[in-house]
């Protein structure tokens, strides 16, 4: 478990004072896969590596598995980081090591014998699927093979935590799925916390169990990634989960619609066609679907319609309430 | 030619000399400028080891001595060298001012070299748990190899550039040659001779110095 306990992170300059982080309180359960999105410059970086005082908060609490890492001398220090994993979205492999030197290091460093590290380090590489590659170098490796490489590193000391600052960041989609399944299966598997950085909501929806959204340094809305996804409040929020959900509509079909244009959101398993098709019988309004999605936010389904009715305007307002007692969510959009 | 016959078994010295004077400071560079370039870097702002005042005062130090020309260095340093050695005359003896110019320049060359690495790869490291011994050894003395190789390169060449000097005050070497044949005696064969001996150190140690950076390049 994680619980970050009023942390902020100010920067000083000569000249001026920046606050990276402000005033977070968080707390990550064990074995959970946790996001914190936010656009550049919100204090995500900053937030994650007070996790492992990479940066020492200027105030605050840091507790990792009950232990508070600000009380910890240097060298008590470098032993919790062994047991937590860290990965960049640069990577930052060693040019000058092979595959086999650059997991060894993290083994080294945490003092394992020298007999047991070469089989150490084949089982994790079997683990990220690199084994063929134990003897190349870096440079030889595409960005996904690097991240796993990194990630192998990550997991030599058997971490209870894993930080990852965009780690997907830097990867095309398809690798970024494979990157992401990979920490899914860890996740699954080793029973790891992970703590994921990222702006691309796309990540959230695919792995996080919960997430946190991030602006100005401070944490504005978190909780299940379910409920941010079906019911964002913060405006913020709202914005990114759009680039998730949102359905651009052609002008030419917005122009032509007299009725009001509405969207309904529903959990994906209820049949959503039968109850707009019972409205219809209801009420004497028509009713056109102009689109529809299935969106599975952490494999629940989340649906969405967007549909024009019309009708008189008592009639379709009760038809409406009518929706509205039956989905998740019914919301009149201008059809702007 | 007759006179470069003649003063074969002399060139013959001489070369070994400077060989030797440059080769002794070299590795006193490498002994004592290395570590002191790798304090410089890893005291700066940000690294493991930051430390205001040690990166301060290794600074002022190496500035101090770098900003002497090397030939005041070289008479200032005669009576440190007669206490070390007991004698400011030989090549033993020019091998000592020559050493702590090089200290300073090759500290100066490591610093610039480590500071090339990415300091996200050396953030892994510390975020691994890795001890600063394990970071320096393990990821910035490889990572900086090729750097500090070219700069082993530069050093040397300039040392031979040095070691001229420190010959005219009775260090001997090639350039104590040139000196003495070339300006005392105005004997141009063996100056030329000596001046083609010297280029083709230069470029000797130049190539190879190029090559062995190359063949540890990983990147
Ligand atoms: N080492 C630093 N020195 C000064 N300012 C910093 C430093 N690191 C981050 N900041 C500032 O803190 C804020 C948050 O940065 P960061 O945590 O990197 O954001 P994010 O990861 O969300 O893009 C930014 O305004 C950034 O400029
Ligand atoms: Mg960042």
């Amino acid at each position: 478990m994680i619980e970050l306990r009023n942390l902020t992170k100010e920067f000083k300059s000569k000249k001026d004072r920046i606050v990276g982080v402000d005033n977070v309180s968080l707390t990550i359960q064990t074995g959970e896969i946790f996001g914190i999105v936010g656009y550049s410059g919100a204090g995500k970086s900053t937030l994650l590596r007070c996790m492992n005082i990479l940066e020492r908060p200027t105030s605050g609490v840091v507790r990792v598995d009950g232990v508070d890492l600000l009380q910890l001398s240097s060298k008590e220090l470098r032993k919790t980081r062994q047991s937590i994993g860290m990965i960049f979205q640069g990577f930052y492999l060693v040019s000058s090591k092979t595959v086999y030197d650059n997991v060894a290091f993290a083994l080294k460093a945490a003092g394992v014998e020298n007999s047991i590290i070469r089989e150490r380090v084949e089982e994790l590489l079997n683990l990220v699927g690199l084994r063929d590659r134990i003897n190349q170098y870096p440079s030889q490796l595409s960005g996904g093979q690097k991240q796993r490489v990194s990630i192998a590193r990550a997991l030599a000391n058997n971490p209870k935590v894993l930080l990852c600052d965009e780690a997907t960041s830097a990867l095309d989609p398809n690798t970024t799925k494979s990157i992401l399944a990979l920490l899914k299966k860890i996740n699954k598997e080793l029973g790891l916390t992970i703590v994921i950085i990222t702006h691309e909501m796309e990540v959230v929806k695919e792995i996080c169990h919960r997430c946190a959204v991030m602006q100005d340094g401070r944490v504005v809305e978190q909780g299940s990634t379910f409920d941010i996804f079906s019911s964002p409040s913060d405006p913020l929020t709202k914005r990114f989960i759009e680039t998730v959900l949102s359905f651009e509509l052609p002008a030419k079909l917005l122009e032509s619609i007299q009725g009001k244009l509405v969207r309904l959101q529903f959990r994906g398993d209820m049949a959503a066609e039968a109850v707009v098709s019972d409205m219809l019988q209801s009420f004497s309004v028509k009713g056109n679907i102009l689109h529809g999605k299935v969106e599975y936010i952490q494999d629940v389904p989340l649906g969405i319609f967007i549909m024009e009715v019309n009708g008189d305007e008592l009639e379709v307002d009760q038809a409406l309430d009518y929706l509205r007692g039956r989905v998740s969510k019914v919301e009149v959009m201008d059809n702007e | 030619m007759s006179n470069i016959i003649e003063i074969l078994p002399e060139l013959n010295i001489a070369f070994f000399q400077t060989l030797l004077m440059v080769g002794i400071a070299l590795l006193v560079a490498v002994l004592l400028g290395l570590p002191l370039g790798i304090i410089l870097f890893i005291t700066d702002r940000g690294l493991f080891l930051e430390n205001k005042w040690v990166k301060s005062v290794v600074g002022i130090l190496i500035n101090l001595i770098r900003s002497i020309p090397f030939i005041i260095l070289l008479v200032f340093l005669l009576p440190f060298t007669n206490l070390l050695l007991g004698t400011t005359i030989g090549p033993l003896a020019a091998s000592v001012s020559l050493s702590v110019a090089a200290i300073p320049f090759y500290a100066r060359i490591v610093e610039s070299s480590a500071r090339e690495i990415d300091k996200g790869v050396i953030e892994a490291a510390v975020a691994v748990g890795a001890s600063p011994w394990m970071i320096i050894k393990h990821i910035i003395l490889p990572e900086a190899k090729p750097g500090l190789i070219t700069g082993l390169t530069i050093t040397a060449i300039s040392l031979i550039g040095y070691s001229a000097m420190a010959g005219t005050i009775g260090g001997g070497g090639i350039g104590d040659l040139a000196i003495r044949y070339g300006y005392y005696r105005y004997d141009n064969t063996v100056m030329f001779t000596t001046v083609i001996l010297l280029i083709v150190l230069v470029q000797f140690v130049q190539y190879s110095g190029d090559f062995i950076a190359k063949a540890v390049n990983k990147r």
